[in-house]
């Protein structure tokens, strides 16, 4: 009986200082755990790069860059239960699984852990709020003006899709129908559907050029059709005469701009989600916004995020990459 | 003499691919235009190296569905190789290519041959192997143009009196696995195999043996297909050519090779994948929606089966008769 009321006593003791030693330290800054799918993946250093410059921009806030090092659920459950150890300030997580790691979120935002998912959202129970990267009529109307910016003059223009039946590239297809208005002089010809398929796009996309001679410029929403499709221009010869645009991977892109097949295309920047998420946990975690239906929170050089009924919100335009900064991004995604 | 060719399963296959292109001409002016057609050969070409090999393991009563697999692996090893040494000559590329799949298709050979498993459970089992180990090799990243040498992604598109070297490589197929099948031992031992294993046995030929050669050669041809595909379309990734194993099978079955093996040419192959390379050109320029794209090929395929089917009963009878009169 004696020892344990010991053994408590020095339990509390230690929990005490424990917990005198972090309230000391968290005084100093803001700690603001990134956690990512997995460790070493280029685009998650990239999203870490941001975090940084936004650390560096607030002054008092310490980054700690973490994650699994591959991309589980589990993984990730661990590295949070160590986070809420520690007691971090703030939680910015790129789940692996929506629902698996939200009771562990869950139990960290009822420790007073704000709590914020990015890129790849959590259940809306295990987070405060989601940043998207973008937004579907972003999308839509970012692929357009990227042909549109090249054709000053107007011109045929043609849509090659994944499948037919493809939700997200038909919702950003149907976007850019709803801007079309907006692009006096753009004609959309034709949308073909190369399904994903390296070879099938390629050929879809040199069936576009034979069917419309006239054709200036290929919007391909989707990564494998648009390499297939520059390749296609490229082949035929047509570099110069067809630009070929839409949504793709810098690392995988950067040989078409290089070629002039594509003069630019655009996809979510990781770096300014990384220091957009930062922004966000930040400002949340010092109690100067809060996340809830309407609310406008701070980003920074980014601007702000409004939220919607479900606490999410878009970040931004896609962002555009051509023959200036594919060098520097080719490397990281 | 002339009736007999004209009537063969080859000639009709090739009217009906004249039609076809005269049907889609009247749709879309330029599609019989010689540029164009010496476009289709080019862009079938890796379809015809692919049914070539099949043509052969099916003549032997087998089937080899890791053909696509086969083809996306030494694709993603070369594209890795040309990465890491992009010094390494084109020609030892190919020589790689080649020597890797028949590797692989030796693999599918000796479960066969050795531990007699039948072929479609094999080569299903490899076709789910193959594609992880190129998920395990590249770590699902891609390997694209830009990693890539010109002289790498240049030779298929080397143009020789017009044609692409993509396409001449499947002329040369043709012409060596035409001779092959018909003017050699190991040849007439596919035949064999397949039309009678029993009484192949009698005559001296090994049918586990001459069934893992097959395999070699079918997984050799895969190889150097995907060194071709990999270089053509400039990008190696986990599921390229995925689900082109079918293509390929439908291609030898439309081209009037026997699924219960013994019977089937080169030259069917060829035709059988040309017909269905028709279609897939001619599918985008035509402008049908892409909800009856596969309908229509599908559609395709089973009227030139059977059609096939129709020919080839008559045929099996009147040999029947002549061996009744002849005893």
């Amino acid at each position: 009986m004696k020892r344990r009321t010991f053994t408590t006593l020095t339990t509390g003791l230690t929990l005490a200082a424990c917990l005198m030693g972090t309230s000391a330290m968290a005084q100093d800054k803001t700690r603001i755990a990134l956690v990512v799918k997995a460790l070493g993946i280029g685009f998650f250093e990239a999203a870490n790069k941001g975090a940084q410059e936004a650390a560096t921009e607030l002054g008092d806030v310490e980054i700690i860059y973490t994650g699994p090092t591959d991309t589980t659920a589990e993984g990730q459950i661990e590295v949070i239960n160590s986070l809420i150890a520690q007691q971090v300030d703030a939680i910015a997580i790129s789940a692996n699984d929506r629902d698996a790691v939200a009771p562990a979120l869950k139990k960290a935002m009822d420790r007073g852990i704000t709590v914020i998912s990015w890129d790849s959202g959590v259940a809306p129970e295990g987070r405060q709020m989601h940043l998207n990267p973008s937004s579907n009529p972003l999308i839509g109307n970012m692929i357009i003006k990227l042909a549109a910016d090249n054709l000053p003059d107007g011109g045929d223009v043609a849509v090659l899709s994944a499948s037919a039946t493809a939700t997200n590239q038909n919702t950003w297809i149907e976007e850019m129908n709803k801007v079309l208005p907006n692009y006096p002089g753009i004609n959309v010809v034709a949308t073909v559907y190369g399904d994903d398929l390296a070879d099938k796009s390629y050929r879809e996309a040199q069936g576009l050029m034979q069917s419309y001679p006239d054709l200036k410029a290929i919007i391909a929403p989707t990564s494998v059709g648009i390499v297939a499709a520059a390749q296609a221009v490229e082949d035929a010869g047509k570099v110069g005469q067809i630009n070929v645009t839409g949504l793709g991977l810098p690392s995988e892109m950067a040989g078409a701009v290089e070629s002039g097949a594509s003069k630019s295309f655009a996809i979510w920047n990781p770096i300014d989600l990384g220091y957009s998420a930062t922004m966000i946990a930040y400002h949340l975690a010092k109690g100067d916004a809060t996340a809830e239906p309407g609310a406008a929170i701070p980003m920074g050089r980014m601007g702000s995020v409004t939220l919607d009924d479900n606490n999410e919100g878009a970040m931004a335009d896609p962002f555009v990459y051509d023959a200036s900064n594919i060098e520097a991004f080719k490397s990281i995604f | 003499m002339i009736k007999r060719l004209a009537t063969t399963r080859e000639a009709m296959l090739l009217a009906a691919i004249v039609v076809l292109i005269a049907l889609i001409s009247t749709r879309f002016g330029d599609f019989a235009t010689p540029r164009n057609l010496a476009n289709v050969f080019n862009d079938t070409a890796p379809l015809i190296l692919l049914a070539i090999g099949q043509m052969i393991v099916i003549l032997t009563k087998c089937i080899d569905l890791s053909v696509a697999a086969t083809l996306a692996l030494t694709g993603m090893v070369v594209a890795m190789l040309n990465t890491a040494a992009p010094g390494v000559p084109v020609a030892v590329i190919l020589l790689i290519a080649v020597a890797l799949g028949a590797a692989l298709g030796a693999v599918n050979g000796f479960f066969v041959w050795k531990l007699s498993i039948p072929p479609i459970v094999v080569t299903l089992g490899t076709m789910t192997i193959f594609r992880g180990i190129i998920f395990l090799i590249s770590d699902g990243a891609w390997v694209n143009a830009h990693e890539m040498s010109a002289a790498f992604k240049g030779f298929p598109r080397h143009v020789i009196l017009g044609l692409p070297m993509l396409g001449w490589i499947a002329i040369l197929a043709v012409v060596l696995f035409h001779v092959v099948t018909t003017r050699t031992p190991l040849g007439r031992a596919f035949f064999a195999v397949g039309g009678n294993p029993h009484a192949s046995v009698y005559t001296g030929i090994d049918v586990g043996r001459t069934q893992f050669w097959a395999y070699v050669i079918s997984g050799a041809l895969a190889g150097l297909t995907g060194y071709l595909w990999v270089a053509r379309y400039a990008v190696a990734y986990v599921d390229i050519a995925g689900g082109f194993e079918l293509d390929v099978v439908a291609a030898c079955v439309i081209g009037g090779v026997s699924i219960a093996g013994g019977s089937g040419s080169v030259i069917g192959a060829l035709l059988g994948a040309l017909f269905l390379g028709v279609i897939k050109n001619a599918l985008p320029v035509i402008n049908i929606s892409p909800f009856w794209q596969l309908a229509i090929s599908g559609s395709a395929i089973i009227i030139a089966i059977a059609l096939n089917a129709r020919a080839s009963r008559v045929k099996g009878r009147v040999i029947l008769k002549r061996a009744e009169h002849a005893a």
